[in-house]
């Protein structure tokens, strides 16, 4: 058996790179990918049984698509738009201006934060007013289970966030984290896109008068 | 990179044995529980593995005496129901699982030349919380029914059809267990499978394109993808579950609308694929061993490849199979038995491609082999069983009966476990530096393959017979006699089988030969590094130029990268 080492090979053929992508996207896209099918059933759950409440009260009862202060479209500008300031805090970064990170990145806490107060005060209006409760009938389940798992995808981001904030305000967090820090904004795009759909299922398609 | 003949690097490297003195047992304990490495912590989850397969054993050993005879009295209706679903529930989570994930942990980042997997951190997260999830299965003993109501395991079945998991008809917490049990370990396993797409994807040594990588990797790649697309939809089934439970929601209270059939939907969307997330690594396995036994390259690497992908497709699409005696239309019938039949297609031309791979090849019958060759009849006899069922009148007939039973007995103990057993023999000299005896393995091998066929085989006949399955003892008029016994007397074949295995694994740990670099004259990077490999796997970085590095570094006069 030979004991050269194989790189002494007579013309060795084409020696390739390895890929491009880093293992932290491929991490976290991943785990979008994984985050999507748990979502993706929650969701087809509820659309497979809109219609199929026989106690009300039903969704148009109940959901109220406003645009008033701290109502569900107001709500949803707020997070939609963080997504933009998150872009624009990492596009900072990648340009060493930290201030404007900072800026933008507690934009971005600041309206997810709102977005978190607006969905809470929306559920004690359901709760205390109307009387639905996860209990109460089936778009009670449906609509506490999917609202609710995003509203907690929310909270976890805004305690990711919040840490970064705080790491950046002391001085911990510099441009050479970029790379970190944008994978952390991937996560926060995806809690506001999987929210475009979870907005439309429940707020707009199971929110008409099925009977 | 370090070749076989180097011996003054691997005594340096070898763990410490009993001559030179072992570390105290609290820091070798500190040492095995805060690990980040790949090989220690597939090694324990490998280790895990082989003890709930055990446990999970005993289990069956008990429903089958209880069912030797008719009118047995040896466990009550309720001990049966508690074992069939704590035997079926351990086998595909808590056997099947994390020894899967634990071969793969062990093998991917060896066989591609990296350091360790993508996330190291993430895969110790992802090992503890396989082992605390099982845990809290099994805890559901002591604390199913609250620890005054003297406790008791599940009882509804490894599938846990609704409503017999409402609150109404599964009183106490022994359901809470299963799904809080499952739905952790869960996790684990998701993560585990990001973190070895992200390695596969991200961290192959220079030279190793996709198409050059090892057959193991490539299946072990659309495992990972399937575990990832797949579990998550489990884990939302069980949150709707848990919530009817505990909040009183109503997802699969019929009685509010809620639809039981839902469940099973969601529960199979899961479930189909996971049935291939279990075999496709037994597969893994022996086009690994196939090739080195039989002196050849593998036949057709790259339709192995295609097969793979499409079987990973397909598994996708194929799950109301489970569910054809529900009463769903004939269109969405003759759909998914189209579908599922599909899958013997690319499943028959792996088959053809291992046959091909043997014929005409200088075959070496060493255990890991036979127990190869053993994986190829047992699996062919489950698939075929399999086309019969994806048949929907013939699933009517023999749906929920013995005959079933038997068909994934076939498919998972006779496909995947000795696919395990294989490569268990073929990997535990890399993994510990020790052979395994070569006698007890082939005594293991011909009294498993006996009591298998025994046991499993005689199943398909009384399901034929119309024997339900689940039931927990028969009246003796019903012809189901002799089969019962004969299932039964199998068992003590197999748990002879079992012993020896037992036996052997731990012999050979300590008093085993010394198994150098390469005891198989193998061809993958894994078997280039020492026998245990260092911790950091390789001394330099690995460059490969076809598909045998280890091939073309024996053979300089005749390298494969000439042919590919």
């Amino acid at each position: 058996m030979s004991t050269a080492p194989m790189t002494a090979y007579p013309t060795p053929p084409e020696a390739l790179p390895q890929d491009g992508m880093s293992n932290g996207k491929f991490g976290i896209g991943l785990m979008i990918v994984s985050e999507i099918t748990f979502f993706g059933t929650l969701i087809a759950a509820y659309v497979f049984y809109i219609g199929r409440d026989i106690n009300p009260p039903y969704p148009q009862d109940v959901l109220e698509v406003s645009i008033a202060p701290f109502k569900v479209l107001f709500n949803s500008v707020f997070l939609l738009i963080s997504s933009v300031w998150i872009w624009l805090a990492v596009r900072a970064m990648r340009k060493g201006r930290m201030g404007a990170f900072i800026f933008w990145w507690a934009l971005t806490v600041v309206c997810g934060a709102e977005f978190l107060v607006g969905t809470g005060m929306e559920w004690y209006d359901m709760i205390v007013n109307d009387g639905v409760w996860i209990g109460t009938n089936l778009f009670g389940s449906g609509f506490y289970t999917v609202v609710g798992f995003h509203a907690f995808h929310v909270t976890m981001g805004l305690i990711v966030l919040t840490l970064i904030l705080i790491l950046a305000l002391l001085g911990h967090v510099t441009p050479r984290n970029v790379e970190k820090i944008d994978l952390v904004s991937w996560y926060w795009h995806f809690v506001d896109g999987i929210w475009i759909v979870v907005f439309s299922v429940v707020y707009i398609f199971g929110n008409q008068a099925i009977t | 990179m370090r070749l076989a003949g180097d011996s003054e690097v691997s005594t340096l490297e070898t763990p410490i044995g009993p001559a030179t003195g072992r570390p105290p047992f609290l820091s070798q304990l500190h040492e095995w529980v805060t690990t980040v490495d790949h090989k220690k912590l597939g090694s324990m989850y490998v280790v895990c593995g082989i003890i709930y397969m055990i446990i999970a054993g005993l289990e069956a050993s008990m429903m089958r005496w209880q069912l030797a005879w008719p009118g047995q009295t040896v466990l009550t209706p309720e001990e049966f129901n508690r074992l069939f679903t704590m035997h079926g529930t351990t086998m595909v989570f808590f056997v099947g699982m994390p020894i899967l994930l634990g071969s793969a942990n062990i093998m991917i980042p060896l066989m591609i030349g990296a350091r360790d997997l993508a996330f190291p951190r993430l895969n110790a997260f992802g090992f503890w919380l396989f082992l605390f999830g099982s845990i809290l299965l099994y805890f559901s003993y002591f604390g199913g029914q609250g620890l005054y109501g003297m406790g008791s395991a599940p009882d509804v079945g490894w599938f846990a059809y609704a409503p017999l998991t409402e609150r109404t008809y599964s009183r106490g917490h022994s359901t809470d267990y299963w799904i809080l049990g499952i739905f952790v370990a869960g996790i684990g396993s998701t993560a585990t499978g990001i973190n070895f797409i992200a390695t596969i994807l991200g961290m192959r040594c220079r030279g190793m394109t996709l198409m050059k990588m090892p057959l193991f990797v490539w299946i072990m790649l659309v495992d990972a993808i399937l575990i990832v697309i797949a579990l998550p939809p489990l884990a939302a089934a069980q949150i709707m579950l848990l919530f009817d439970r505990l909040l009183g929601a109503h997802f699969f209270d019929a009685q509010a609308g809620g639809s039981a059939l839902l469940w099973q939907n969601l529960f199979w969307f899961f479930g189909h694929p996971e049935v291939y997330i279990l075999i496709l690594p037994a597969f893994a396995y022996v086009t690994e061993i196939i090739p080195v036994f039989s002196r050849k390259v593998i036949f057709g690497y790259p339709l192995m490849v295609a097969a793979t992908v499409a079987i990973g497709f397909i598994s996708l699409g194929v799950w109301v199979h489970h569910m054809f005696s529900v009463g769903l239309s004939p269109l969405i019938n003759a759909i998914f038995m189209a579908s599922t039949m599909l899958v013997g297609v690319p499943t028959g031309i792996k088959m053809f491609n291992w046959t091909a791979t043997m014929i005409g090849g200088k075959i070496r019958f060493d255990t890991p082999m036979l127990f190869s060759i053993g994986f190829l009849c047992q699996f062919l006899m489950g698939g075929l069983t399999g086309i019969f069922l994806a048949t929907v009148p013939f699933d009517w007939q023999v749906s929920d009966s013995y005959f079933v039973v038997g068909h994934f007995h076939y498919v998972l103990f006779g496909g995947l476990i000795f696919g395990i057993l294989a490569a268990t023999f073929y990997w535990y000299p890399k993994v510990t530096g020790r052979m395994m005896s070569e006698t007890l393995g082939k005594w293991q091998f011909w009294l498993l393959i006996i009591g298998f066929n025994m046991t499993f085989g005689a199943m398909h006949v009384s399901g034929l017979l119309g024997m339900p399955r689940r039931i927990y003892t028969y009246q003796t008029e019903r012809g189901w006699d002799l089969w019962n016994l004969l299932t039964s007397i199998g068992v003590i074949f197999q748990i002879a089988a079992f012993t020896l295995f037992a036996i052997n694994l731990l012999h050979s740990a300590f008093k085993g030969r010394r198994a150098g670099d390469d005891p198989w004259d193998a061809w993958t990077l894994e078997w280039s590094t020492t026998s245990p490999p260092p911790a950091h796997n390789f001394d330099e970085d690995p460059v490969v130029y076809s598909r045998r590095p280890l091939w073309d570094l024996k053979h300089p006069e005749d390298p494969d990268w000439k042919y590919e």
